[in-house]
């Protein structure tokens, strides 16, 4: 997909440190080094972030919704994966 | 009656320099973010309207605070006739296409990021604010370094029109580097780092350095003596018109 | 992921599947989809999606992402005579604000499959329109603050319930500029009180102003409702969270006390509160100006499409100039080797 040949990227933002890199949206740029401008100048104008990646969108490898059931239903039913399945009595803390 | 001038002048001297200096730069900045504002909705990409307003805004943001030091912003910016304002000749040139335009971002964020910078490292008026504004122009310097690149080495179209523009607009480039009364600036190595740094740019982008003269002919003076180009009386109509119709409104 | 394979998973069958299993495959989709919408989940562009909800969306959103780019012209008309270095800072950065906007929503219409450059081109052919207040035209300073105020007003009530719209890039894109133009209404009306309470020359031109944008901004909100073609099913699928008039009386009952703490008469004389309703009613919107402007005929629709078209066509050599240097600069990954 281009704007007269400028490929669309795929914009993340790490919003403060600490913080890990999400998607953010995307823009039209002629290359990497135009589409961190691009994203710098869009995405963080009001001081939104503190670091920027950017992605061509055509090298994005997505799940496919049709592989949605086997892709993430397994993990649905292992609550044992989460902290709060276990109970703890009351008053042990740091755990 | 018993105080001495000799004791008033230099004071006085002192600031009327840092007025001029800051109405120097001040200007400047003042003019130029009003010709990138005037490309709001015309730009040649929507994501070039963003960066170009950016860089309107961050210069906008300078003026205000350089005109605020000497006096009240919207009366140095509304009131001033055209004569006695002190910016270079090369900030109110008219946009042209978007080659003219990011000739002079080239040439004047070159400028201004050595100038801000060694007003930085200093200890003048005008540290405290340099050393904001030396990032702020750090970054309009790189956009148009990239443009540069971009137009200088695109198609022929892009470098016919990127050559013309850099050679039109090298006769205004020599008047950046005159002494300005109160910064107390090396301008000789400025602008010797100047042309280092625009020769780079415009070699990497395909480009020929212009041959031509750095200055006009025109012995009168440049604009840093308030003598400008016709198209900046019109600039300034525009500009003025509606604060000067309504004497004493506040907006 | 944004466009990765928008618009081709799951609308057709696999080869050598018959006729009525791919049938049968499509009510399955068309289940799921409806459960999605009814349970108030969101549609991402990988999911399947019936062509007449894709095909509404991208006109919703292009018609909006039109009117971000177009409605940056009247309110940059005023850019390089803005009267003081202060208002001029603010409208720089509200019509900065309009040019990201516009690339938000073309982001979120490439979601669907289509590019930015078929929308545009339509937009430049006058086959996709853009909204209508911005055929009208920025005549004084005033104008620029009653666009703040009313028209990004009406935008906004507009604007909020698209923030739970049913399709999650769209929803996302309004999240943001929602968060972003809350200052645009309130510069304009605080521009307006400074003129409201200024001289007398400048109260009047802040209420001729208002004059002049208070009926077409009612437009906004689109035909009354049972003359609207789009509605009941933009609501079915929860694109839509309210209908034409509910949002109209909305902004009608927000906008009369703020006319009146800004000193400023709305042009209606039959505006009044109406206690039984617990609304203000208001007198008759005169939808024949309204089918004129949208046709074509308002003062300012050919203006604004010469000028978006010439800047389009001005910009060409720029746009073509960086791809050529992309392709000439740029290793397999993207990088431009500069």
């Amino acid at each position: 997909m281009t704007s007269d040949g400028w490929p669309l990227w795929e914009v993340f933002v790490r919003s403060r440190r600490g913080l890990s890199h999400t998607h953010a949206g995307s823009l039209h740029a002629p290359d990497a080094e135009m589409a961190l401008r691009n994203a710098r100048d869009l995405y963080t104008r009001r001081s939104e972030g503190v670091s920027i990646w950017v992605v061509p969108s055509t090298e994005i490898t997505a799940s496919s919704p049709d592989e949605k059931d086997p892709f993430f239903e397994p993990s649905a039913d292992k609550p044992y994966r989460h902290p709060t399945f276990y109970e703890i009595p009351e008053g042990v803390k740091h755990l | 009656m018993s105080t001495p001038d000799t004791r008033e002048a230099p004071v006085t001297g002192e600031a009327a320099a840092i007025t001029a200096a800051a109405l120097a730069l001040g200007d400047d900045a003042l003019v130029l973010s009003h010709r990138l504002g005037e490309w709001a909705g015309a730009a040649p990409v929507l994501e070039e309207e963003v960066a170009l307003a950016n860089i309107a805004l961050d210069l906008l943001g300078q003026a205000r605070i350089l005109l605020s030091l000497v006096g009240d912003e919207d009366e140095l910016a509304y009131l001033r006739e055209e004569r006695s304002f002190r910016n270079a000749q090369l900030v109110e040139q008219p946009n042209g296409d978007f080659a003219h335009t990011i000739a002079r971002q080239l040439y004047f964020s070159t400028y201004q990021h050595l100038l801000y910078g060694q007003l930085a490292a200093g200890d003048g008026p005008f540290a405290g604010l340099a050393a904001k504004a030396v990032k702020e122009v750090a970054y309009h310097q790189d956009h148009a370094e990239h443009w540069t690149l971009r137009l200088g080495d695109g198609t022929p179209e892009s470098h016919d029109r990127m050559q013309r523009a850099c050679d039109a607009l090298w006769r205004y480039t020599g008047e950046l580097f005159q002494p300005v009364d109160g910064l107390d600036l090396d301008h000789t190595a400025m602008e010797s780092a100047w042309l280092d740094s625009v020769t780079a740019v415009l070699g990497k982008a395909t480009l020929t350095v212009p041959a031509g003269p750095r200055t006009g002919a025109w012995a009168a003076g440049a604009g840093r003596q308030g003598l400008h180009t016709e198209s900046f009386g019109r600039m300034l109509a525009e500009m003025q018109h509606l604060h000067r119709s309504h004497p004493g409104a506040t907006w | 992921m944004t466009a990765v394979t928008a618009g081709t998973t799951g609308t057709t069958g696999a080869p050598g599947v018959s006729d009525g299993a791919v049938a049968a495959t499509q009510a399955a989709y068309e289940a799921v989809f409806d459960a999605a919408v009814a349970a108030d989940e969101r549609i991402e562009p990988r999911d399947w999606m019936p062509e007449a909800y894709r095909a509404s969306l991208v006109r919703q959103i292009a018609q909006h992402a039109h009117s971000e780019i177009i409605g940056m012209q009247p309110e940059a008309n005023w850019i390089t005579r803005a009267p003081s270095l202060r208002r001029k800072a603010i409208l720089m950065a509200k019509v900065q604000d309009e040019a990201g906007h516009g690339l938000y929503l073309y982001s979120a219409a490439e979601t669907l499959g289509t590019s930015r450059d078929e929308l545009l081109d339509k937009l430049h052919a006058g086959r996709q329109k853009y909204s209508s207040i911005f055929n009208y035209p920025t005549l004084t300073w005033a104008d620029v603050g009653a666009i703040g105020w009313l028209v990004d007003g009406a935008a906004i009530t507009n604007q909020v319930p698209l923030c739970r719209c049913s399709y999650g890039p769209y929803a996302r894109a309004m999240v943001r500029v929602c968060k972003e133009e809350s200052f645009h209404q309130r510069q304009g009306y605080e521009a307006l009180l400074a003129l409201s309470n200024g001289t007398e020359a400048q109260h009047a031109m802040a209420q001729d102003a208002v004059d002049r944008w208070w009926w077409p901004s009612l437009m906004m909100f689109g035909p009354p409702d049972d003359e609207s073609t789009h509605t009941a099913q933009a609501m079915a699928w929860k694109i839509k969270r309210h209908t034409n008039d509910e949002l109209r009386q909305r902004f009608v009952d927000i906008a009369v006390p703020q006319a009146e703490a800004l000193g400023l008469t709305l042009p209606d004389p039959d505006l009044r509160w109406n206690e039984e309703r617990g609304h203000y009613d208001f007198g008759p919107i005169d939808w024949t100006e309204f089918w004129d402007v949208l046709k074509g005929n308002g003062p300012c629709n050919d203006q604004r499409l010469s000028k978006r078209r010439q800047a389009h066509e001005d910009g060409a050599w720029v746009r073509e100039a960086a791809a050529s240097y992309a392709e000439k600069h740029t290793g397999k990954h993207g990088e431009a080797q500069a």
